[in-house]
């Protein structure tokens, strides 16, 4: 594939929200139909024209055509799998597939059909079958081998260091008059909502706020940092 | 062209390329193996006797919409099979013997009724619908065994649905060409016995003849094809 077609492609799929084109070897009136084998010989490309007479070449036998050949499908193949959300890391192997797919099934393609609407089913049938394996794969493992570091256990109990204010914080907290202290308890610490900590405490959600918001601010004056809000 | 990860892989596909005859159009291939079937239809008519099952098959109407039926069932199945081997095929093909089935497996049902409508006539007991069980399952295993290597040459990508659809047509097929051994009417256990030979041809050809599909004629090539590609 030449190099500018080999950036258009790229260029197509990279949006991702657009409707995408057709496949440089395809009419644009037969992309992306969800009939597979409407294309019809007027209507096909000149590229395409050349890709169906490569294959035909390879059912020959003709090694050089079907390099070629095969070497212009993976930018395709590639762009299919992108399309279908095939991971990046996933691409690949989808393309690997495709290629041996194509090796096993190349006795059926038929020339008088469009090359690109019979690559185009078949890549879109291995990325799914890829993203289905990789879906069942997921399902049952995890891969997260730093998975323990980065994230707190839930069922850790307290003495693993849970949402316990530290000696500084507490020692401000008890310097706060009692109301305050109790809105920061009941609103922040026990994350209750308003109406619960209404309940909880018997007093107004108003006074709560009112006493809320004047114990942060004292806590920020306390701590002196501006990044509290 | 830039170096691509798969150019070792592409290398050695094209490495192994012996020349491939193209597959012929699959409904060409499907009456290819329906012929095989009428010829085996015609070496046994030498040995049943067509009279009697002729007058016993157009005396009841539900007994011929079922031979129609089944006889649909087994040549759409049969295009319907070898549409599926191709890698581009699309799924909707599985449906197209679904309305022949129907029509079989309906009037089969409806010739349950026999027995109290026609209490006279002659019903299979249980002994001679084990020999329906068995004409079915023998005949299906040649059968079946043609038809997936014909499909074999082809790659089907959904590899169990199609083998499905061939047991299908070989189980109809089977059925059909029973007809002309069977002096029974319709029956309850007679359907019964039927529906569980369908089944299990059906059954077998999705789970050994899936498998089989999975790695078709070409497959094998690639294996020598990958190793050079992995080098």
């Amino acid at each position: 594939m030449p190099a500018t077609a080999q950036a258009n492609v790229i260029r197509w799929y990279a949006g991702g929200r657009l409707r995408p084109p057709a496949f440089p070897g395809m009419a644009a009136g037969d992309a992306w139909s969800l009939s597979m084998r409407e294309a019809e010989p007027q209507l096909r490309s000149a590229d395409d024209l050349r890709r169906a007479a490569q294959m035909a070449a390879a059912q020959r036998g003709d090694r050089a055509a079907y390099e070629a050949l095969l070497r212009d499908c993976v930018p395709l193949i590639r762009a299919v799998a992108a399309r279908r959300g095939v991971a990046a890391g996933d691409v690949e192997d989808v393309v690997q597939d495709v290629l041996l797919t194509i090796h096993r099934a190349r006795q059926t393609y038929d020339p008088s059909r469009s090359f690109g609407a019979w690559l185009r089913t078949i890549a879109e049938r291995r990325a799914i079958d890829l993203l289905r394996r990789t879906g069942r794969q997921r399902a049952r493992e995890v891969h997260a081998p730093l998975h323990f570091e980065s994230f707190a256990d839930e069922r850790a109990g307290p003495a693993d260091g849970g949402p316990a204010p530290s000696g500084r914080v507490n020692d401000a907290l008890a310097n706060l008059p009692e109301r305050q202290r109790q809105a920061v308890q009941v609103l922040v610490l026990e994350e209750q909502s308003l109406s619960e900590a209404a309940v909880s405490t018997r007093r107004s959600k108003g006074a709560l706020k009112v006493n809320l918001h004047r114990a942060l601010k004292a806590l920020r004056g306390r701590f002196g940092a501006g990044d509290w809000s | 062209m830039t170096a691509s990860p798969h150019d070792q892989l592409i290398y050695g596909l094209a490495a192994d390329l012996p020349p491939v005859r193209r597959l012929s159009p699959p409904l060409l291939r499907a009456l290819t193996w329906l012929a095989v079937l009428v010829a085996l239809a015609i070496g046994l008519v030498a040995f049943a006797n067509v009279d009697a099952a002729w007058q016993r098959i157009s005396a009841a109407p539900d007994l011929w919409l079922a031979v129609i039926g089944s006889t649909l069932t087994a040549v759409l199945a049969a295009i319907a099979a070898f549409e599926l081997s191709l890698p581009d095929a699309p799924r909707a093909w599985a449906a197209l013997p679904v309305p022949a089935a129907l029509l079989w497996i309906g009037a089969s049902g409806f010739g349950c009724l026999r027995v109290w409508v026609a209490p006279a006539s002659h019903v299979a007991v249980l002994g001679e619908a084990r020999d329906c069980l068995i004409f079915i399952v023998l005949l299906s295993v040649p059968l079946s065994a043609l038809l997936l290597v014909m499909l074999r040459r082809a790659y089907p990508l959904y590899p169990g649905l199609t083998a499905a659809i061939g047991g299908l047509a070989v189980a109809a097929a089977a059925a059909t060409l029973l007809n002309f051994f069977h002096p029974y009417d319709a029956a309850a256990t007679d359907l019964v016995v039927h529906v569980a030979a369908v089944a299990v041809v059906i059954a077998a050809n999705r789970a050994l003849g899936g498998r089989i599909l999975a790695v078709p004629a070409l497959g094998r090539l690639d294996v020598t094809a990958q190793a050079v590609g992995s080098n």
